[in-house]
């Protein structure tokens, strides 16, 4: 992408009293993109959200927009607009009133604002709703509003807060594809924040995932889930087996690695070199198991049991260090192996990948 | 949970006859036909005597409760505009870093505790200690005197309900005012004014009773040709063989009823907006 | 926006200085004013000097403040024992009567306080309703003596302050979890050792809050003992009103106000201590 940036975080900064919120955030947002923010609970997500509508103040750094540099201007000179956490819709006010609140504040004429809310509660599918108060809508109809309120003023960018985290699971599932869908329609770039790794992975067409204010990964969610950068990034997105090993040596685009004391292939990164301690990722599903013959060149566990989940039954499988892995596949798929029993596991080469062991010092 | 036992309602009913026991006997004595030096003590029959002239200028108390109702009104109103803003600024105290920052933190934080303390020290003392002041000040006694402090002990009834509704708010509404292109200002009075009005309603009504009631300080700090209703009550009560102030109680405990019912309707109609802003 | 938060702040600085004025300055001023002499009508004059405070010491002043302790402390004790039940059976009643209730228990508040205490005084005159009952019944031959008594000066002043007790008691037992009270049952208190060990502590916030809001009142009040009590019953609070509109001595008012304000002062101080928070006083 060589157009410039909608937006632009410059080793952005915050501390508070106590911690630091922000470590150094480096991000380009381009139009029309929908972007998420995804991490665990207190990792800056929602700092850095507020820093970008100018709810709050950076410690350090700078924000950009359109490349013109907005870290010192009050989020109501912001072409860009929140939907909050609980939506913080107006209580004392109708649901017209408050979709209509920031074209009144722009002091847009009267006979305007009433068209466009209009045309707003039509889009959200609420039409007839106007006159009713938020106390008298259900959660995914304030969820609506709240969107609709700040979609109203056609921000170039549209900051959401979990929107969708008040919602029952059932709710939510539907409220995803409305939401990508509204997107699409409306053309606004998105910045959505959520904690919900299944989200995130499929509404987005990037995903920051962040960790103790730093960005860990950044990339579109097939890369994360299929080349994760760090061990983090590699549990915190679907189920992970990390094997713990020390490269022994390099062979072109290959790497041997031992694995408790078993030498197992894998495909190198840049970034590795002989003697590194580091983790080989396998996903749940891509490893596999069978009974079978001792044999010096697999690796070796005891099958521990299993447990069944509808579509799908995971294994589990204690490796002779101590180490459990899990292995699922679909049912059909099953093995007949009885607990306690000695069995191999393998995977293809192409679908582990090494990370870097970031798991210490969270 | 337990209902309560029939004791309990014996219980209930006695001390509330004991609350109403003196009232009732004022109200009684309110309609006495006895006009002579007995007036006070003994009842010979029922008569709306007492009520006539009753808020006439010159014999009645006609010019104490106007005197009462323009000192109340003008304290309430400025206790109403001190307290609001006191409790705006005293919400969200940040955490300051500079040596300046605390100071000033520090100087609010005095104030808020000096704003609070006329609700907590007897009356008497704040009623000397203004007097004092205002002699001092070489302020002359009558309405301003009796204003100034009457907006003085006003202020904490407001600033504590309107705080406790300004902290059931959620900030995000604030922000969400100023994200949609409202400036400070702006945000101020179209969502946390519009917000807080019941609570400013309901602590000026209390604030208004207070004023209207006080006795002790305006004794202080009244003048010479000033005298609140409270203050002709005392004179009158002192004395002893004045049963008109009978007929004034009955009037002004009906008021009571009404504007206590009138407060009750607008804490209801807080409380269910507040259940609507915990909803959304 | 941290430098808009500040600026926000400053929203209470109108209040703030008014505090600092009428309420700081005015009580630092009579604490000073205890230090001076008295001077022509209402004037005072140096030097400065603690001859005030030792006159404190004469018979008239102990006495008087000892009186007023023991009137105050016998009120709070009776509002204790009165109030606690009555307010925790309120929060025991319906919701729909309790609301009545609350307003039947305020309104009495809404009238003029002087006036209520002329009530009793009617109530109370020799010959007066209540002596009138009492002899129709023939319980007594002569009238009793009721007014201008230590005991009609002590009624008054529990009637006065019995309202400011049962609020803050009532908002705190109808914040109890009663399941809590359930759970001290189902593990073998009894229903009196269950109010004991559970209701009692979980309402002790609002019982020290309307201990403090009955007593401090209370040793402060005038109008009662001088409506009720004539010139029989000095308190502290009469001494000041006749040293100020009688004997015209505003320094020496003032030096028992100052005692009146440290006695206040400490009671404040200890519930800070004991963790009471300004709130709770205020249902």
């Amino acid at each position: 992408m060589s157009e410039t940036p909608l937006l632009s975080l410059r080793g952005l900064r915050k501390s508070f009293a106590t911690q630091d919120a922000l470590n150094g955030l480096d991000l380009d947002v381009y139009k029309g993109e929908f972007l998420t923010l995804l991490g665990p609970s207190g990792c800056g997500k929602t700092t850095t959200l507020r820093i970008i509508a100018g709810l709050e103040t950076p410690t350090a750094g700078e924000v950009y927009l359109e490349g013109q540099n907005i870290t010192s201007l009050p989020p109501e000179k912001r072409a860009v607009n929140t939907v909050f956490q609980n939506y913080a819709l107006f209580p004392h006010m109708t649901v017209a009133s408050n979709i209509g609140y920031g074209l009144c504040m722009r002091k847009v004429p009267k006979e305007e604002v009433k068209e466009r809310v209009e045309n707003m509660l039509h889009l959200v599918q609420l039409e007839g709703y106007g006159k009713r108060m938020p106390s008298q809508l259900s959660g995914g109809q304030r969820q609506r509003v709240a969107i609709a309120r700040s979609a109203v003023l056609e921000p170039k960018l549209l900051l959401l807060d979990e929107p969708l985290g008040a919602l029952d699971l059932q709710l939510r599932r539907q409220m995803q594809a409305e939401l990508k869908k509204m997107q699409q329609q409306l053309g606004i770039t998105f910045i959505y924040i959520t904690h919900d790794q299944e989200e995130a992975l499929n509404m987005s067409d990037r995903i920051a995932l962040m960790r103790s204010g730093r960005f860990v990964q950044l990339d579109t969610p097939h890369n994360l889930y299929e080349h994760p950068a760090t061990a983090f990034a590699a549990t915190f997105i679907g189920e992970t087996n990390l094997l713990e090993g020390r490269v022994t040596g390099i062979k072109g685009d290959d790497v041997m690695l031992d694995l408790d004391g078993i030498s197992v292939p894998a495909r190198t990164q840049d970034w590795v070199v002989p003697g590194q301690k580091l983790c080989l990722c396998v996903r749940a599903e891509r490893l596999h198991y069978a009974r079978k013959v001792p044999d010096s060149t697999c690796l070796q566990g005891t099958f521990i049991g299993s447990h069944y989940a509808g579509s799908d039954r995971t294994a589990t499988i204690e490796l002779r260090n101590g180490q459990t892995l899990l292995s699922r596949h679909t049912t059909e798929q099953e093995e007949s192996v009885q607990p306690g029993e000695t069995v191999c596991v393998w995977w293809d080469m192409e679908t582990a990948s090494l990370v870097r062991d970031d798991r210490e010092g969270v | 949970m337990k209902k309560n036992s029939p004791l309990a309602i014996v219980y209930i009913t006695a001390v509330m006859l004991m609350l109403y026991l003196p009232i009732l006997v004022v109200v009684l004595f309110s309609f006495n036909a006895n006009t002579t030096r007995t007036a006070v003590m003994n009842f010979t029959g029922f008569s709306l005597h007492w009520y006539q002239g009753l808020f006439d200028a010159t014999s009645g108390y006609g010019t104490q409760l106007l005197a009462s109702v323009e000192v109340a009104f003008w304290s309430v109103l400025a206790a109403s505009v001190l307290g609001t803003l006191g409790a705006v600024g005293m919400l969200r105290r940040p955490l300051r870093k500079s040596l300046a920052g605390r100071a000033a933190s520090g100087a609010l934080s005095l104030g808020e505790q000096l704003a609070m303390l006329p609700m907590m020290i007897p009356e008497l003392i704040l009623g000397i200690a203004f007097m004092s002041l205002f002699t001092f000040l070489k302020l002359p006694f009558g309405k301003m005197t009796l204003i100034l402090s009457h907006i003085t002990f006003c202020v904490p009834y407001i600033l504590i309900t309107v705080k406790s509704r300004l902290s059931t708010l959620d900030p995000a509404l604030n922000e969400a005012a100023r994200d949609l292109g409202a400036s400070p200002l702006k945000a101020f009075f179209t969502i946390t004014l519009p917000l807080a009005a019941p609570a400013i309603l309901s602590g000026s009504l209390l604030a208004f009773a207070m004023s209207m009631d006080d006795f002790v300080i305006s004794f202080f700090v009244t003048g010479a040709e000033t005298t609140t209703l409270p203050l002709k009550v005392y004179s009158s009560v002192k004395v002893g063989v004045t049963p008109q102030v009978n007929a004034l109680c009955t009037v002004m405990l009906g008021a009571a009823f009404l504007l206590v019912g009138l407060g009750q309707l607008i804490s209801a109609a807080s409380e269910r907006r507040q259940a609507q802003t915990k909803g959304a | 926006m941290q430098s808009e938060k500040n600026r926000t702040q400053l929203a209470a600085l109108p209040m703030s200085l008014w505090a600092l004025l009428f309420v700081g300055m005015s009580l630092l001023y009579i604490i000073g004013l205890s230090l001076l002499s008295r001077g022509e009508g209402f004037t005072s004059q140096g030097p400065l000097s603690l001859d005030n405070y030792a006159r404190l010491g004469s018979p008239v002043y102990v006495k008087s403040l000892l009186l007023s302790m023991r009137l105050a402390g016998l009120t709070t004790l009776i509002c204790l024992f009165m109030g606690y039940p009555f307010a925790y059976f309120i929060a025991k009643t319906r919701p729909r009567v309790r609301t009545w209730l609350l307003i039947l228990l305020i309104a009495p508040f809404w009238t003029n306080a002087l006036i209520r205490i002329y009530g009793w005084k009617i109530l109370f005159y020799a010959n007066g309703p209540l002596n009138t009952l009492l002899m129709r019944l023939g319980l007594i031959q002569r009238p009793l003596k009721l007014l201008y008594t230590e005991m009609s000066v002590l009624v008054g002043m529990v009637y006065a302050m019995i309202p400011f007790f049962v609020l803050p008691v009532y908002s705190s037992v109808e914040r109890i979890d009663w399941t809590m009270v359930e759970a001290s049952r189902d593990l073998g208190a009894s229903p009196l050792k269950a109010f004991l060990t559970v209701t009692v502590p979980m309402t002790a916030p609002g019982m020290v809050a309307g201990l403090v809001l009955t007593f401090i009142p209370s040793i402060g009040l005038f109008f009662i003992s001088d409506l009720l009590g004539g010139s029989n019953t000095m308190l502290w609070g009469n001494l000041i009103h006749n040293e100020l509109l009688k004997s015209h001595d505003m320094p020496f008012a003032a030096t028992l106000s100052v005692v009146l304000l440290l006695l206040t002062g400490l009671i404040i101080l200890l519930y800070r201590r004991m963790g009471g928070k300004a709130e709770n006083m205020f249902f």
